[in-house]
Parts: structure tokens; sequence; C-alpha cells
């Protein structure tokens, strides 16, 4: 806080009950929630490293419906999304500090991981299924294939714990961040405080992965109705088809509905339940979450497990490919016919309008990679 | 409890630092100290009559099933007092998540602040973790209800608490899983849409069956609960370790959560000091 000096009695007043106050949640600390972290004064603490945070607004498109997450538990701040981007692609949160989440979330490809069908972990094992992409996670309230973690600030530990993902106990994972000299400083310019907590640590990375919003392919300029929007005739007939045939499950301009459905693949011999393995309820046997389909383009390969590597193949599936079995959505059984029919021209209408959803300024833009 | 003299030194002075360690939180005077106090709930985990022991003393089952306990934790949250007269006092849910460990005997004895003073015939309490707070935004989960720090009391995959974690050895357990058996429970009732997940949450109530608990600014009683963990196996259901060695996640876990409801029990308020 820079205010001009001028020492008056209701001036040192004001400033002895701040700093009763301040003496106050310091001793709260052990048990009471983080303050807000916005603006405010300096911590006594930290190396000499300021606490003044610069608030980042979080874009909100046009196109999309309202956010999800609940910012005022969290603001962004520069320093925070530093902080989060720094944790994101650090491999010491890893057991043998090989793996970041980085490593399975690239950006080139759309923070999948298009070189493996099953999420590819520590000691080169294999997961059950295959890395979702990262973006506009704001807008999201269930998050994995099954919907198994209902927040995002507890998404981080399930791969820093996974046994073939970064293995790592959770509480190691922390006490390597208080250990290592470069993340008090950073911690401390994010939170006002240098202490390495659960709470902080996850509502970093949160703010990084807050950033990452996905709003500036062809599709939404063509949408919003701004420069570089023209899309072709092919397009425009593929986007008709979307709308007539796909906008069922990938709804609105997040192309998902971020519902749980069971798209008729054969099941695979590792036998995955889906969301019924978190719900135990019969009805969710084979169901995962409907993905967004921004930047598909570079997010192969497709599906749950990966089975699919390219689009073609993934409309085949939808054409010819449906299986039936009790839970399979009834989208893709109407009138007792399985799966969506299309002809060989509107599938190429349809590939063609869903490279539309590719994003360039996102899988490109320098603020989202490693430093 | 057949402890030692030993033993007995180092479980005074763990409560006493466990006391200081409440006593240095209690600097708020929004409260009038002249009508509250303190009480002190012990839970004394027992396996039938006898202390439970971790990892060297055999047990046996009603199934007829011997086997060893290796980890013992369980969450108590949500308490409430009650008075002769049916009136309750509702400990304030910030302060009300204790996770007991076998292996951590500070953890064992709570101790409840600023109770306003009079006499209590009783107590409810839930094992687990409710959903308001399993929900909870990340800041307001500490101590305990920190994922980092409980010592493996939350699912990551499935996000939420367990409640209750049992953990041993049976010879009738797989040779393929070390002859380990595990019984994790969990489950707040979560589910944002159509039918909701499965609640493992169970509340316990317990009349202070003598003379009750006196809480005074002057004096702080004790209240010991024995927490008998052959109920897990010998409650309603009874649980077969070679049929079951592992439940965690799973639809026959509601037994054994109607099983862990029925394993504490008052035993007596021990000697005001």
């Amino acid at each position: 806080m820079i205010r001009p000096i001028s020492i008056s009695p209701i001036r040192i007043g004001l400033l002895s009950s701040l700093l009763v106050f301040l003496l106050a949640i310091s001793c709260q600390k052990a048990d009471s929630p983080d303050p807000d972290p916005g603006p405010g004064p300096t911590d006594p603490g930290g190396g000499g490293v300021v606490y003044k945070p610069t608030p980042v607004t979080l874009r909100q498109p046009a196109n999309f419906p309202a956010l999800v997450y609940d910012l005022s538990q969290n603001p962004l701040t520069v320093e925070g999304v530093a902080l989060g981007k720094t944790l994101f692609y650090d491999a010491q949160l890893s057991r043998d500090t090989t793996v970041s989440c980085g490593f399975c979330h690239q950006q080139f490809a759309g923070f999948g991981h298009s070189d493996h069908a099953l999420s590819h972990g520590i000691g080169s094992q294999f997961g059950t299924r295959n890395v979702p992409g990262l973006q506009n996670l704001g807008w999201d309230r269930e998050f994995f294939w099954d919907g198994g973690v209902t927040s995002l600030d507890e998404l981080p530990i399930a791969p820093i714990q996974n046994p073939v993902e970064m293995d790592l106990k959770f509480s190691e994972a922390l006490s390597r961040v208080q250990k290592n000299p470069k993340y008090p400083p950073l911690f401390q310019a994010a939170f006002g405080s240098d202490t390495v907590t659960t709470a902080r640590f996850l509502k970093a990375i949160s703010q990084f992965l807050l950033t990452l919003v996905s709003a500036d392919s062809r599709y939404d300029k063509y949408v919003r109705k701004e420069a570089g929007g023209d899309l072709t005739s092919d397009e425009l007939a593929g986007l008709t088809l979307f709308q007539q045939k796909c906008a069922t499950c990938h709804a609105t301009d997040l192309f998902t509905d971020k519902s749980y459905r069971n798209n008729g693949l054969q099941v695979s011999s590792i036998n995955d339940q889906g969301r019924y393995r978190i719900t135990l309820n019969e009805a969710d046997r084979l169901k995962f979450k409907v993905p967004s389909l921004r930047n598909v383009e570079k997010t192969f390969p497709y599906m749950h497990d990966g089975r699919f590597a390219t689009l073609d193949q993934v409309i085949e599936h939808y054409r010819t490919g449906v299986q039936d079995s009790p839970t399979l959505d009834p989208a893709l059984k109407a009138n007792g016919q399985l799966g969506v029919s299309l002809t060989d021209a509107q599938k190429n209408q349809l590939v063609a309008f869903l490279k539309t959803l590719t994003d360039n300024t996102f899988i490109s833009n320098r603020a989202f990679s490693p430093n | 409890m057949k402890a030692t003299v030993t033993t007995g030194l180092l479980l005074v002075f763990v409560i006493g630092i466990a006391v200081l360690a409440c006593d240095t939180k209690d600097t708020d005077t929004s409260f009038d100290p002249e009508n509250t106090g303190k009480l002190r709930i012990t839970f004394d985990n027992v396996v039938s009559s006898s202390d439970l022991k971790l990892g060297s003393t055999t047990y046996q089952n009603a199934s007829g099933e011997s086997f060893t306990i290796t980890k013992f934790n369980y969450f108590v949250s949500n308490i409430k007092l009650r008075k002769a007269d049916g009136s309750e006092y509702t400990v304030p849910q910030d302060s009300s998540y204790f996770l007991i460990q076998e292996e951590k005997p500070a953890s064992q004895t709570i101790t409840l602040s600023k109770i306003p003073t009079g006499n209590y015939t009783g107590m409810s309490f839930m094992i687990g973790v409710d959903s308001a707070r399993s929900l909870a935004n990340i800041s307001l989960r500490t101590g305990a209800l920190d994922p980092a720090l409980n010592d493996g009391m939350y699912w990551d995959w499935n996000s939420g608490y367990i409640f209750m974690k049992i953990e041993g050895t049976s010879p009738v357990a797989p040779a393929a899983q070390n002859n380990a058996f595990f019984y994790h429970i969990g489950g707040f009732g979560g589910g944002y849409n159509g039918k909701k997940t499965l609640n493992n949450l169970r509340t316990v109530s317990l009349a202070f069956t003598d003379s009750g608990a006196n809480v005074q600014t002057s004096s702080v009683p004790s209240v010991r609960i024995v927490t008998d963990a052959m109920k897990i196996f010998n409650g309603s259901t009874k649980l077969s370790i070679a049929q079951h060695p592992s439940v965690m996640f799973d639809d026959y876990s509601p037994n054994i959560a109607n099983n862990y409801a029925q394993m504490f029990s008052y035993d007596r308020i021990l000697a005001t000091p």
C-alpha cells in the first residue's frame, strides 16, 4: 500500500487497528481459510518479496455460457497464475522427477498427449485412459472421463499420486515444493505468505489452468462475426450437419453438454466401466463424459481409451460401428436405427467443420508455454 | 488398558502436549469465560474386551477367521452435546472434525472448548465427513481434512474422504495381496444429477449413563468412549475376510458402515483433574 506520508492521529489509529487486525489474522492461520489474496499490505516474511498482486480478469468469451468456477474463492492474479504455471511444468512433482503435468498435457496437442492412445506416465507405464485436453476448465463442474473429481482445485492430487502417472504422495509433493528455494518467493508474491499449503498449491495450479481459455478458432470468429471468421461452403454444410446430428451431446459453444453417455464403443479388454465406478449406478455402465470438440484436430487419438487415431475413424464409428447395449445412448438408437446416418460427402463436410474448431492462438500462446 | 508405567507417562505427556497445543488457540474473548468450559473425549480403541494392538496381536472374528490389524483410522465429526432436559449444544462446525488414528495416541483424545457450562447427559456425532464439508472450498479443509496430511483418508479418483479405514492381515486373505485385507469406507451421497452416490455417513448417539459430564469453568470432564473394532466384523453383518478381503468404494460397503455405526459405546466419565 503506497500512500502519501502524513502522520495524523487518525492515520496512526487506523494503522494500529490494521496491525491488530493482522495479528489476529496471523494467530488464526491454523484453522481459518486463506484471507482473500486481494491487494493488501506487505508481509514482513517472505524474503523481502512485496505482496502486491496484480489482478487478472478471466476472459469470458461472448459465445460461452456462464462460468462455473467460483472466482471469488480464488481471484486470479498475475503472480498466482505464474506460480501455477511453474508448478504445472515442474517435474519434481513426480517420484523420479521426470514427469510434470505438462509432460502429458502438451500445448501443441491442445494440452492433450498426441503420441499415445493411453496416458503414459512415470517409468514408461501406461494408464487405462486417454489424456484429456485441457481448455476452458472454468466452465466444468466435474473432471476426468468419469467425473470422479468434482472440483478443479482437487484435480491435480489424482495424477500426482497415480502410480502410473506421477506416483508421488501428495504430502511429498508439497514437501518438495517447500524445500525448493525458488518457491517461497513465488508463494509470497501470489498469496502474501511463503508457507506452502495444500490450498495455496492447488489454487495456484487452478489459476493457471483457468487461464487456458480457447475461444479464438475460426468457428468462434464466425459465430461472433469477427474478422477471420470466414467458413467455406463445405465447412458451413458441415456446421449444419453438426447441428443436426452431433449437437445433442456436443452442445453449446463448449461443444459438450457435460453429460455422461455410452456412445456404443465395443468394450475393450480393459473393460472400463466409466461413470459406473463413481456412481455404482447400473444405468451409468460404460458411460463416459462427452468431451469438448475444441481443438479436436490436435487432440488425437480419440475416445476415452484413444482407440481411434483419426477423425475419419471417429465418424466411421458413429456411422457403422455403434454397438447396442442396455445403456447405449438413445440418441444413437433413434427410430431403432443404430448410429448416425451420413453420406461420404457429408462425412467430409463434417470433418471440414471440425477443423474450424482449431484455435491456433491457443496452441501457440507463449503465456501458456514453459518459461 | 494394561499400560506400563512408561507408556502411561508417555500418554500423559502426549495428552498434555495436545491440551497445551489446543490452549494456544483459546485467544478468542468473544465468549464469556464465566459460562464456558471444556470437555475432553477419549476414544479408546479395543477389540472385543482387549486393548487394540497394531500388528502384534491375533484376533478372531465370528466367521472363525484369525487376523491382525495394522491400521485403524476414523473420522468423528459434527458433535452435539445433550442435556437432561433434551436441549442440545452443537459444536461449531469449523471445530468439529477429528481424525482418530490408532497409531497416534494424541489423536485419540479430543478437547472441545467453549462449551456452555452444565451437566451433559449424552452426545451424538457423525462417523465421516458430511457432504457440505466434503465439497467445501479447499481452503476450509485444513488439519485432518487436508487431503495431503490425513494419512490417506482421502480418495483422489472419486473426490471425497474415507470415513473409516481398517487394514490388516489374515491367512484367509488372498496370497496375491500378501494376505492383507483392506476396508476403506467412504461416500457422502454426492452427485449433481440423477441418483445420489453411496452414502456411508452414519450418526451415533450415546447416553452418558451415570452422572453425566459436568462442564464447568473450573473442571474439565473427560468422557471415555470405547471403540470396538471387532464390531466391524461382527456387527449386524458378519463380515468374512475370505469372502470380502478388500472392500472400498463398492456396493458391499454399506454393510460395513452399518457395522461401524455400532462400534462405539459409552464407558464412563474419567476422574476430573
